[in-house]
């Protein structure tokens, strides 16, 4: 499994990573050997081995619908980098471009 | 059907994902309550906020309420489903990806049949069809939190900065989604009434788009007839059913239109402005490989064994089409069918004809009168604590003359003002309203007035029937408007006559 230099950007834009051209031409080999890595699992997947996505052999892990406290709401806002008006200041969401 | 909406040969396709907003007592994954229009961010916690290391825990009565849906929808329940992560970066959701289903949602292959009117061909009234648009899949998710835009004009357009309040994040939501079996506007918004019918008759939601709890995108795309499906666009902020069937019907002829012109249509989403009538790219959607969906290692799998389904299939309500096929055997008029079955008012009716009531006669009241005075009185039927049985006995006092339509209608008001604290009989008790239908009564009052006015009398005389209106309010006038308007017709030609 070999990233060409043009994927490593696509996923870099994705997550929101700006990357130097130096850096996308020394993280191209690194991802796909950790990809390579990833894949050995599939050499000794069988056909009677149910996928999985976790270790557990759980299911209907759940609750009643019963209300537990929420936060106070000083103690949320606290780690906010702006308040305005009891909210989540950001910037804007959607540029003029589109 | 819509002919003329688009030029010949052309068709139009339009699929529609509706989400509904489950009424849980708390959210999808955590023990915050879900009440609407509490102060911003107090029913937040660190699952919602997506603070690092806090653990979603599915909500067992989302489930089952997302499987009533499905199943009152005709679909088929997965014995096994789970979770995916949906990943995009968007400051109404914290964790930088909604937990939503993916590869098998709880619930697929369902479908509605809508009943769309349609004009009969020598133009003499409306035919009814019935179509059938299949569901493709129901699957679960939550909700994101609200953004307030500020800046110079409050909309997203021009909007400097946002606030976000993350009390919506994490409620239970459902999407239903379509197949693109839809091909006019009008079947879309039909489909879009009933699915909210069925919503409400389930009692999984109120299903109001008012208050964001029911909301609408719709997929439209077009083809020339006959040909593969053509590239769609996603429409997005349909705030009713009327903007839903403007937005397709805009989008479908810019379609049209750019594709005459030779040009090509984009994959992408497009924001309906309902004052202007246009829709505008808000953006270039993302593919779907760009989600990066992928299974959420923090939930397990939810099972639904054929015993729980079958349980919760008995909870399947009776559903709109069926209530409206009732209604119409007990002879109810089409059009106050559906207004009963649509608007909630079906438990009132059904009260009041058990109490007695002839069925026309309530359901033409409830989609009347009594519509009116709630409007007025800015309350909603259950606010104003009218019960059908209370309804079935101000029709009966009508009935047995006891009270005019026009003094019916007046109790009625009182009925309402005292949220059905007090009955229809007390209420015409305490107002002093009673029909003067008494024969002796009545005459004596009659007499003075046709003695009072000989004009009137002689044009009536001269064979202008219609003068005779004036003498009845005139009697009417005299007995505060509680006389007999029908025994007080007849007095009056009796004595002039005479």
């Amino acid at each position: 499994m070999s990233l060409s230099p043009d994927e490593v950007r696509h996923v870099a834009r994705l997550a929101r990573l700006s990357l130097t051209d130096d850096e996308v031409e020394a993280l191209a080999p690194q991802l796909s050997e950790i990809l390579g890595y990833a894949d050995r699992v599939g050499e000794v997947a069988a056909e009677d081995v149910e996928p999985t996505t976790h270790p557990f052999a759980l299911t209907d892990v759940d609750r009643l619908d019963e209300r537990r406290p929420s936060l106070e709401r000083a103690e949320l806002l606290a780690g906010a980098p702006q308040v305005e008006q009891n909210r989540f200041a950001v910037p804007r969401i959607v540029s003029e471009e589109g | 059907m819509s002919e003329g909406l688009l030029p010949a040969g052309w068709e139009l396709v339009v699929g529609l994902e509706v989400h509904v907003e489950l009424q849980t007592t708390t959210k999808m994954w955590c023990g915050c309550s879900t009440d609407f229009g509490d102060e911003p961010n107090t029913n937040v916690c660190p699952v919602c906020a997506g603070l690092p290391g806090a653990l979603p825990v599915p909500n067992r009565q989302a489930v089952e309420d997302a499987t009533l849906l499905g199943l009152s929808l005709n679909g088929q329940v997965a014995p096994r489903c789970r979770f995916h992560r949906k990943n995009y970066f968007y400051p109404d959701l914290a964790k930088n990806y909604q937990i939503s289903q993916y590869d098998v949602p709880l619930i697929h292959d369902g479908h509605l049949d809508v009943e769309v009117a349609v004009g009969t061909d020598d133009g003499t009234g409306d035919r009814y069809e019935t179509r059938r648009i299949r569901i493709e899949r129901l699957h679960m998710e939550e909700d994101t939190g609200k953004s307030l835009h500020v800046g110079e004009t409050g909309r997203l357009h021009g909007a400097d900065r946002s606030l976000i309040d993350y009390n919506r994040c994490g409620i239970p939501l459902l999407e239903v989604v379509s197949r693109p079996d839809i091909h006019d506007p009008a079947t879309a918004q039909a489909y879009l009434r009933e699915l909210q019918s069925i919503v409400r008759a389930t009692g999984v939601s109120d299903a109001r788009m008012e208050e964001g709890s029911i909301r609408c995108d719709a997929n439209v795309s077009v083809r020339r007839t006959g040909d593969e499906l053509g590239t769609r666009t996603e429409i997005k902020n349909l705030n009713s059913v009327r903007s839903l069937g403007r937005a397709v019907s805009y989008e479908a002829q810019r379609q049209v239109a750019v594709l005459e012109d030779g040009g090509t249509i984009r994959m992408e989403t497009r924001h309906w402005d309902e004052s202007t009538g246009v829709t505008e790219i808000l953006r270039v959607k993302e593919s779907v490989t760009d989600y990066r969906y992928f299974p959420d290692p923090d939930l397990v799998e939810i099972l639904s064994p054929a015993e729980r389904v079958e349980a919760i299939r008995t909870r399947v309500p009776e559903l709109p089409a069926a209530a409206r096929a009732r209604l119409d055997a007990a002879g109810v008029p089409r059009e106050a069918a559906v207004t009963v079955v649509a608007g909630g008012s079906l438990p009132v009716y059904d009260e009041a004809v058990a109490a007695g009531a002839d069925p026309a006669g309530v359901a033409n009241w409830l989609t009347g009168d009594v519509a009116g005075q709630l409007t007025a009185a800015e309350v909603t039927l259950e606010e104003s604590g009218l019960t059908g049985a209370h309804l079935a006995e101000l029709l009966a006092l009508i009935d047995d003359g006891t009270l005019s339509n026009k003094l019916g209608k007046q109790v009625l008001t009182a009925m309402v003002e005292r949220r059905g604290t007090d009955g229809p009989a007390r209420i015409a008790d305490d107002l002093g309203l009673k029909q003067v239908s008494d024969e002796g009564e009545l005459r004596g009052i009659v007499e003075d007035v046709v003695a009072g006015n000989p004009d009137t009398v002689a044009d009536i005389r001269g064979g202008n029937q219609k003068a005779i209106g004036a003498l009845v309010g005139q009697v009417m006038k005299a007995t505060k408007g509680q006389a007999d308007p029908r025994k007080t017709n007849e007095l009056l030609r009796e004595l002039i006559s005479g």
